[in-house]
């Protein structure tokens, strides 16, 4: 598959030089535009969001929950005291849509994380995409519980697009067996998984189904061991 | 410029149509890196047809050293010192997001001074990273006046950093719970002599380098990256502010005492290599503005380091923190089950995210603009290894 994607984006790069040339003439009629002065900045003020970490954080701390254990991902938001107002309507607009299908882990201050299996993923991620102006994915952790035999994997999703969204990180997660781990790919929602993905297929041996190349990213290429970020791995002299 | 949907559907008709033997022949593979001097310790495979790109696949790991992995052998004030390393001119700063992630999970409040120290500690910190990348940019842009510049000037930050945490490049100073010692005398009129010596000298930078007229032919009009692919890309940092994006995590997601400071988010409309090498300039005026800021309305006495205990532990839970960093968005996701060693953590890191730019960038330009698109994404490579 992967071979096949870089032989097509030879020939479309190749097929695209002769376009290529041809714009020469944009270029310069770009560069007859003023140039002298440095070009215009528009510095913006953007409204900051009144979110004092310190205060949050001994707040959060106190109420956070315990991954290791399976029965989190049932426990929604009961034991937090009061959700804050914003990402509860964030929160209640999943449900709308989804229904049991969503589960809440916790609601946080300008976090949310959310379960679903796997073979919802996709569909929830194209809502939050589409309706929810979740644009972008900031980086996506594995993490790996010997105790469940389950590998979870987090997408820390964030937002260019929506003002108001920029302070939030929804984590969207889902969790495969250890034994067999494959996730659907959110490649085709998410452009910026790309190389996040990659590297949690190597480094926990998530295989994303879809995805055009599971393959070592990172380690070296004769790497003959098991993915390093699972548990079981061990650094040797520890 | 297409976007990437459009790019995509292209190489899937290209592909099926063009399946000839005697196109490939025409086609020359370039390694560049890992020990080209152009692109650090990091390779991309590229391939030309004469003059253009036509195909490019990066390659990292060649410094990757298992940070993530190391983090989960030692308690939380071990990690500090190693996970500097993977980008030591801005150590302050992926140090920044650890702690307030560690803050979260253990519940540490930070001292009001300290809080102010360590924004000062990584505001001049990041100031060294960006001066060295600009060295960096235009000694492969062929201008070595803008090497000799910034590194002799970056010496000046380097010095006072040095007064103020007692190491030149790798600090240790921000930690959980504030920053190791508190300010020394007269540390505040060197400062300030010193940021209006910087002010000036960036005046000189524009001058001499980006009014430049070559080095605008080089830059200005190369590899666009508009606004919607910046946004699904997910690039952070100067890259995504160069393409109309305003978001700075110091605004976005104000941290210790940023919601007091009065700052603007500087970016551009333009989208390419000219706008991403001259981001970081203005960001370092700003900082400048910033430093001058916090050193006014710093408490003039009191605690800079919340007491710890010897292995702080939290109760069970996860945090994601970020700051912004001079390559955008650094994020630390930490997983705790309760005991002083972390269960799980993940750096998320600006580099590695814009070097997904990289290719969608370099397809279509020429050999020679290489290391101008190459650099202009504020990359790091071993940031992005870990």
């Amino acid at each position: 598959m992967s071979a096949n994607n870089k032989e097509e984006l030879n020939k479309l790069a190749a097929g695209s030089q002769t376009k290529h040339s041809s714009s020469t003439s944009d270029d310069t009629a770009q560069q007859q535009q003023p140039a002298p002065p440095p070009p215009s900045t528009q510095p913006k003020q953007i409204p900051a969001k009144p979110s004092p970490p310190s205060a949050t954080a001994a707040a959060s701390a106190a109420t956070t929950t315990t991954p290791p254990k399976p029965s989190l991902a049932s426990s929604p938001a009961k034991t937090q005291p009061e959700p804050p107002p914003f990402e509860k309507g964030l929160v209640e607009q999943l449900k709308n849509k989804f229904g049991d299908i969503v589960k809440v882990v916790f609601i946080k201050p300008l976090r949310i994380k959310i379960q679903v299996e796997p073979q919802d993923i996709v569909g929830v991620a194209s809502f939050l995409r589409d309706s929810m102006g979740f644009d972008h994915a900031e980086s996506v952790a594995g993490t790996d519980y010997p105790k469940d035999n389950q590998i979870e994997v987090v997408y820390h999703l964030g937002s260019y697009s929506r003002e108001e969204l920029a302070a939030h990180i929804l984590w969207l997660t889902a969790r495969t067996n250890k034994d067999d781990a494959r996730l659907p790919t959110l490649i085709n929602i998410y452009k910026s998984v790309e190389y996040h993905e990659r590297e949690c297929y190597e480094m926990l041996g998530v295989y994303f189904e879809g995805h055009p190349r599971n393959e070592r990213f990172l380690l070296p290429e004769d790497w003959a061991d098991i993915p390093p970020l699972r548990k079981d791995f061990r650094i040797k002299g520890r | 410029m297409t976007s990437i949907e459009e790019k995509f559907e292209e190489s899937k008709r290209l592909g099926l149509q063009i399946v000839k033997e005697s196109e490939e022949d025409r086609l020359m593979t370039l390694s560049v890196g890992p020990q080209h001097p152009g692109s650090g310790h990091f390779r991309f495979v590229i391939k030309v047809d004469g003059d253009y790109i036509v195909y490019c696949d990066p390659d990292p790991g060649y410094v990757h050293r298992g940070e993530e992995k190391m983090c989960e052998y030692r308690n939380v004030i071990q990690n500090i010192p190693h996970l500097e390393r993977p980008v030591i001119h801005d150590s302050a700063n992926i140090t920044y997001s650890y702690s307030l992630a560690v803050e979260e999970l253990v519940g540490i409040e930070v001292p009001r001074r300290g809080q102010f120290i360590r924004a000062i500690a990584s505001e001049l910190n990041r100031q060294v990273y960006t001066l060295y990348w600009l060295a960096i940019y235009g000694i492969f842009l062929g201008h070595s006046t803008m090497f000799m510049w910034p590194t002799g000037d970056r010496e000046v930050i380097i010095d006072l950093l040095e007064a103020l945490t007692g190491a030149r490049v790798t600090h240790a100073y921000n930690i959980p719970g504030g920053v190791r010692n508190d300010m020394p005398e007269g540390f505040r009129d060197r400062c300030l002599s010193q940021i209006r010596y910087l002010q000036k000298r960036f005046k000189e930078y524009e001058d001499i380098f980006y009014n430049n007229p070559l080095f605008r032919q080089r830059t200005e009009g190369v590899a666009v990256l508009s606004k919607e692919d910046a946004i699904k890309l997910g690039v952070t940092g100067s890259v995504v502010r160069a393409s109309s994006v305003p978001f700075d995590v110091r605004k976005a997601e104000p941290y210790d005492i940023y919601n007091e400071i009065d700052f603007k988010v500087q970016y551009m409309k333009t989208g390419d290599c000219f706008a991403r090498s001259y981001v970081p300039l203005l960001d370092m005026q700003e900082s400048c503005y910033i430093i001058e800021q916090l050193l006014d309305k710093m408490p003039a006495s009191g605690e800079v380091r919340a007491k710890l205990q010897p292995n702080p532990k939290g109760p069970p839970g996860e945090s994601y923190r970020r700051v912004e960093s001079g390559r955008g968005a650094l994020g630390y996701y930490i997983v705790s089950d309760g005991t002083p060693k972390p269960y799980r953590v993940k750096i998320s890191v600006g580099s590695f995210r814009n070097m997904l730019a990289l290719p969608y960038l370099l397809v279509g330009q020429r050999l020679a603009d290489m290391p101008a698109v190459y650099w202009s994404l504020n990359y790091w490579p071993v940031e992005a290894d870990r």
